[in-house]
């Protein structure tokens, strides 16, 4: 169990019901080094963005073997955390490895906004 | 509203700014700590901790929780991923002015904002950065089992990491820009004892070659020039850290290295303005010696307070 302040992703359905509609962040890590700032990051920037929805998922876990290791988007994804950024059921961005405030602000600011175009990231 | 006033604002709450913060909280110092990242500093980015007097072995994250915990239970207030984007710390009530949460203002200010990790500085190195590129073996050991990979650097972490990582791999080549070691020997000798373990000495990395991740690192060998190409899905690196002051150049005295100058009571070039752990100028840098760092700034900091003899005009309104 990942001992963070965010919600977690514990099945499928979680998974399903989050990803294909609306803006969704999912952290899919451990309680490692790399990952515990991601988590903070995400913590942190809840408040600052309501309509999306911050979420962690444990990286060894069944349900993240069904859904977000099974993505294309991480199949050369060497380090952990990985992030994965849905809009309206589309990956808009994937990132591998520990990432500051401002790298994931400017993914939200760019991909995520209202008004930016949802493309792959 | 919350006010804004402190007695103390300690920028950095690693080791050593969260240990300011105790002795700080503890001792009725308004204090708050800001923190550009996640509160812990360098101590969450080490998995295991055994040299830490009092804790058999703990991780870096379990500490730097319990420190946290400590200086809040007394009292400080203590704010992550909030960025200092503006400090005026000349006059005897020092600003602050922090990303999303607003301006502050204190009678003095500890500096300690630790090191962050140091890069190659190679365009390369960005593009594979989670796609073959890892700073932490512990973290991301078990994407290479099996497989080839590279190590840079040449001190303690370098050599102890590859040593784990060689447990998992199928080889490790250690790649440094020197012909000796800056490890202990012990560390040099448990290396040198694993067989899937090569040494590249001498080498300057070119650059990190791949596709969608990492394939190969070119070095070239400082002396004569030859060039080598390194089979490695996975590189690993481990150069050490330089101190995290940038933002400070022109406010205190920085030496020819970027780390803060201070005197044994730990105190700037900047009255009321003090420094402390792997920012400022000193030869050992270990969660040990960040602790200490905080205590004396911290006292210095209380004594400068109570008995400098200033006579404080009122705060800015």
């Amino acid at each position: 169990m990942l001992q963070t302040n965010l919600k977690h992703v514990e099945t499928v359905q979680d998974y399903r019901d989050l990803t294909q509609q609306g803006k969704t962040v999912i952290v899919c890590g451990r309680m490692g080094p790399m990952c515990i700032p991601v988590y903070g990051v995400m913590e942190s920037l809840e408040s600052k963005y309501p309509d999306i929805r911050f979420r962690d998922m444990e990286f060894d876990s069944p349900v993240a073997m069904q859904t977000i290791r099974a993505l294309p988007e991480v199949r050369n994804f060497h380090g952990l955390p990985f992030t994965v950024y849905f809009r309206d059921g589309k990956v808009v961005a994937a990132t591998s490895s520990i990432q500051t405030k401002a790298q994931v602000k400017e993914i939200l600011d760019s991909r995520m906004a209202d008004g930016t175009e949802a493309q792959a990231g | 509203m919350e006010d804004s006033r402190y007695d103390v604002i300690v920028i950095g709450a690693g080791a050593a700014g969260l240990t300011a913060a105790i002795y700080l909280a503890r001792a009725r110092m308004k204090t708050l700590v800001v923190d550009r990242g996640t509160p812990g500093g360098q101590m969450i980015l080490t998995y295991a901790v055994a040299n830490y007097p009092g804790i058999p072995e703990a991780s870096g994250a379990q500490i730097a929780m319990t420190m946290r915990r400590q200086a809040e239970a007394f009292g400080a207030r203590i704010l992550g991923q909030a960025e200092v984007t503006r400090m005026d710390l000349g006059g005897p009530w020092k600003t602050i002015e922090v990303e999303d949460e607003g301006t502050f203002t204190a009678r003095s200010v500890i500096l300690a904002t630790g090191g962050v990790p140091r890069s190659l500085g190679l365009p390369s190195e960005a593009v594979f950065r989670g796609r073959g590129i890892s700073y932490c073996a512990t973290c991301d050991g078990d994407f290479f089992a099996g497989q080839d990979i590279a190590v840079i650097g040449g001190g303690n972490s370098a050599l102890e990491e590859s040593v784990s990582l060689a447990r998992q791999v199928r080889s490790v080549t250690i790649i440094h820009e020197f012909d000796h070691f800056q490890a202990q020997a012990w560390v040099v000798d448990q290396a040198r004892r694993e067989p899937r373990i090569r040494f590249l000495m001498e080498q300057d990395v070119r650059e990190f070659v791949g596709d969608e991740s990492l394939r190969e690192v070119v070095t070239v060998h400082k002396r004569t020039g030859e060039v080598t190409r390194v089979p490695a899905t996975g590189a690993f690196i481990f150069i050490g850290y330089v101190p995290d002051t940038a933002r400070f150049k022109g406010i205190v005295d920085l030496d020819e290295r970027g780390q803060i100058v201070t005197d044994d009571l730990l105190r700037t070039s900047v009255p009321g303005v003090f420094a402390a752990g792997d920012a400022r100028q000193k030869r050992y840098r270990q969660i040990t010696t960040a602790v200490a760092d905080g205590t004396i700034a911290a006292l210095s900091a209380i004594e400068y307070l109570g008995t400098s003899g200033v006579t404080l005009p009122p705060p800015p309104p």
